[in-house]
C-alpha cells in the first residue's frame, strides 16, 4: 500500500514536472495558453487521484499521459469546429487520426527541445522585458503568479495581466513554434540572456529583512541559467552568464555588514566568498573562454569577477588583466558606465593620477549627469592625491544624486571625514 | 535553498564492495537529471573508513584515531549537494534515485545547509545594539 501524497508532495512534484510537461505540450497544441490550461488540469487530476492511491513511481509519465489524453480531446474537438468550418467553405476535410498520430509522435521527441522551444517562447523578443521576466518565471521557475508578484514588488493583479498578454501576443504574433538552429538561435540568444540576469539582479538588490522569496530570484535565475547551459552546451554565452552569477553569488554573504549597509568589493572579507560557487563559476567560465572568439559581454563580465575571486587578497588582484578586460567590455557595448569602471581600474592598476584623467573624460556624458557612482568615484581618486576639499565637494553632489537612503548617509558620512 | 544529501555506509560499502556496472550507469543516468534540472552543485564517492581517521577533541586533548569505525549505519559513504526550492524537493529527487547499495538495506539522509539568512536574525541592529550595550556595560563592570 503507497504511502498517501501530501497536497504539499503533489505541488513539489508539479513544480518539478511543469516547465517539461508545458513544454511538450506548446509542441503538440502549439498555444501557450492551452499548454498550460492542460498542464493545470493535469495537476487537478493528480490532486484528485493520488492523495489516496500514492505518488506513482513516474509521476512526470503520470501527469504527460493525463496532460496528453486531454490534449487529443481538445485538438479533437479543435478539429470538429474546423471541418464544419471547412464543409461550408466546401474544401477537402483533413482526417482526424492523422492529428492524433501526429501527437503520439511529437511526444517521443527530444524533452531538451522541448525546454528549449518553451525558453525561446517564453522569452520572445515580440514580448516586452517585463512580460518575458513574468512569463519565463511562470512557465519554466515554476513560481506562482502571487510569488512573482511578491518577488517584483507588484501587485498579483499586475502580474496576471502581463502573462495574460503575453500569450495573447504571442498567439496574435503567431510566433513560429520550431526550434530555430545556428544563426537564427544566436540572435535570439540575448534576449534569454537579459532576462535571466535580470531576475538574478533583482534578487541580488534585495535586502535584509525583506520578503526571503526576493533574495530567492539569484537562485531561480542561477537555476535557469544551469538549465540553459545543459540545454545549449556550444553557446558560449550561456556559460559566461552562468559563471557570472556564480562568481557574483558567491560574494553574497561578504556583501553586507551587519547593520545591512553595503560593504564595497575590496572592503569585504574574503573568508565568507562561498568556494563552492567560486569554482563552479570559475569552471563555466573556462568553457565559455574556449567556446568564445571573440568573448561576449557576459563573458568578459565573469572574467573581471573572476580576477575578484581568484585574488586571495584585495593586494593580489590582477588590476592590468581588469583593464584589458574592460578595454575590450567597452569596446564592445560602448557604454559609459562600462568606462567609468574601466577607469577605476586604470587608476588601480597604474595610479589615481592617470585613472582621474579617464573620469575627467566622462564628465560631459549625458547618460552619466545623474549617476552618483561618477563623483563618488572621482571623489575616491580626488582623495587619493591628497585633493580632500574637492573630494569633499563630489561626495556632497553623489550624496544628492544617490536614490537608496542607506547610501545616501554613508557618502555624507565620509564627506564630513573630509574635514 | 542548499542541502546536503548523504548516502550512509553499509556493510559492504565499508569492505570496499564497488559497485556493479549497472548501478554506476543508473547514478550516472540520475545524476545526469540532476545537472539537467540545475539541481546539482557537487558530489563525490569516499573511500570506506578504513582509509579515514578522526580526530578526537576532549579537554583540551588532541586524539588522532584511524579507521575502520565500528558504527557503519553512521558512516558516510558518499554525499551531493543540491540546490532544490525546498525539502520537500530534495525528497522527492532522492526518492528518484536508484537504490544505492542493491541487496542490503541502506539510506540517505537529507540535511539543509545553513544559509546566511539562517544567522540573520544574530544581524539584526536591535540585537547589535544590545548586544553592544551589554559590552559597554562588562567593561563598566571592570573599571569599578
Amino acid at each position: 500500500m503507497p504511502s498517501a501524497a501530501t497536497h504539499e508532495t503533489i505541488e513539489t512534484v508539479w513544480r518539478m514536472e511543469s516547465a517539461r510537461l508545458i513544454g511538450g505540450l506548446v509542441r503538440m497544441v502549439r498555444d501557450v495558453g492551452l499548454a498550460e490550461d492542460l498542464a493545470q488540469e493535469a495537476l487537478v487530476a493528480a490532486l484528485e487521484r493520488w492523495p489516496s492511491t500514492g505518488v506513482p513511481d513516474n509521476p512526470g509519465a503520470w501527469l504527460m499521459a493525463t496532460a496528453k489524453n486531454r490534449a487529443i480531446d481538445a485538438l479533437r474537438r479543435r478539429r470538429m469546429r474546423e471541418r464544419k468550418h471547412e464543409k461550408l467553405a466546401g474544401e477537402a476535410p483533413v482526417a482526424d487520426s492523422s492529428t492524433v498520430h501526429d501527437v503520439e509522435a511529437a511526444l517521443d521527441d527530444d524533452v531538451g527541445d522541448d525546454l528549449l522551444r518553451l525558453v525561446l517562447i517564453a522569452c520572445h523578443p515580440v514580448l516586452s522585458t517585463e512580460a518575458r521576466v513574468a512569463l519565463t518565471l511562470r512557465l519554466l521557475g515554476g513560481l506562482a503568479t502571487d510569488e512573482i508578484a511578491r518577488a517584483f514588488l507588484v501587485p498579483v493583479s499586475t502580474i496576471q495581466q502581463r502573462i495574460v498578454r503575453a500569450k495573447r501576443t504571442l498567439a496574435e504574433a503567431r510566433v513560429p513554434f520550431e526550434v530555430p538552429r545556428g544563426e537564427d538561435l544566436a540572435r535570439r540568444l540575448p534576449s534569454v540572456l537579459e532576462v535571466l540576469y535580470l531576475v538574478f539582479n533583482e534578487g541580488y538588490a534585495a535586502t535584509r529583512g525583506e520578503d526571503w522569496i526576493r533574495p530567492q530570484l539569484c537562485e531561480d535565475a542561477m537555476r535557469l541559467g544551469r538549465i540553459l547551459s545543459e540545454l545549449l552546451p556550444e553557446e558560449a554565452e550561456v556559460h559566461g552568464l552562468l559563471a557570472l552569477m556564480e562568481l557574483q553569488a558567491s560574494r553574497t554573504r561578504a556583501r553586507l555588514g551587519p547593520d545591512g549597509a553595503p560593504i564595497l568589493l575590496l572592503d569585504q572579507d574574503r573568508g565568507r566568498w562561498d568556494q563552492l560557487l567560486i569554482r563552479r563559476g570559475l569552471a563555466a567560465l573556462e568553457r565559455a573562454e574556449s567556446l568564445a572568439h571573440p568573448l561576449g559581454p557576459y563573458t568578459l563580465q565573469a572574467a573581471i569577477a573572476a580576477c575578484h575571486a581568484r585574488a586571495r587578497t584585495p593586494d593580489a588582484t590582477d588590476w592590468p588583466r581588469i583593464v584589458a578586460l574592460y578595454d575590450a567590455l567597452a569596446e564592445l557595448t560602448g557604454s559609459p558606465v562600462v568606462e567609468l569602471n574601466r577607469a577605476v581600474a586604470v587608476a588601480m592598476a597604474f595610479g589615481p593620477a592617470q585613472g582621474l584623467e579617464l573620469v575627467d573624460e566622462l564628465l560631459d556624458e549625458p547618460a552619466l549627469r545623474d549617476y552618483h557612482l561618477l563623483p563618488s568615484a572621482r571623489a575616491d581618486l580626488l582623495l587619493k592625491l591628497g585633493r580632500t576639499a574637492e573630494a569633499r565637494a563630489e561626495l556632497e553632489r553623489a550624496a544628492e544624486l544617490a536614490t537608496n537612503e542607506r547610501e545616501r548617509a554613508l557618502l555624507l558620512e565620509k564627506a564630513k571625514e573630509c574635514g | 535553498m542548499r542541502v546536503m544529501v548523504i548516502v550512509k555506509a553499509t556493510e559492504n560499502s565499508e569492505a570496499g564492495v564497488m559497485p556493479s556496472e549497472q548501478l554506476l550507469a543508473d547514478m550516472g543516468k540520475f545524476n545526469e537529471e540532476l545537472v539537467k534540472a540545475g539541481v546539482m552543485l557537487a558530489g563525490d564517492g569516499l573511500h570506506p573508513s578504513s582509509k579515514g581517521k578522526r580526530v578526537r577533541f576532549a579537554g583540551g586533548k588532541k586524539t588522532v584515531i584511524d579507521g575502520p569505525f565500528a558504527e557503519t549505519k553512521e558512516l558516510i559513504a558518499g554525499f551531493w549537494i543540491w540546490q532544490v526550492k525546498s525539502m520537500e524537493e530534495a525528497v522527492e529527487w532522492v526518492r528518484r534515485c536508484p537504490d544505492p547499495m542493491p541487496g542490503e538495506e541502506s539510506e540517505i539522509e537529507i540535511r539543509p545547509v545553513f544559509e546566511a539568512e539562517d544567522f540573520g536574525e544574530e544581524f539584526t541592529p536591535e540585537l547589535r545594539a544590545q548586544e553592544e550595550r551589554l559590552r559597554a556595560e562588562i567593561e563598566r563592570q571592570h573599571e569599578s
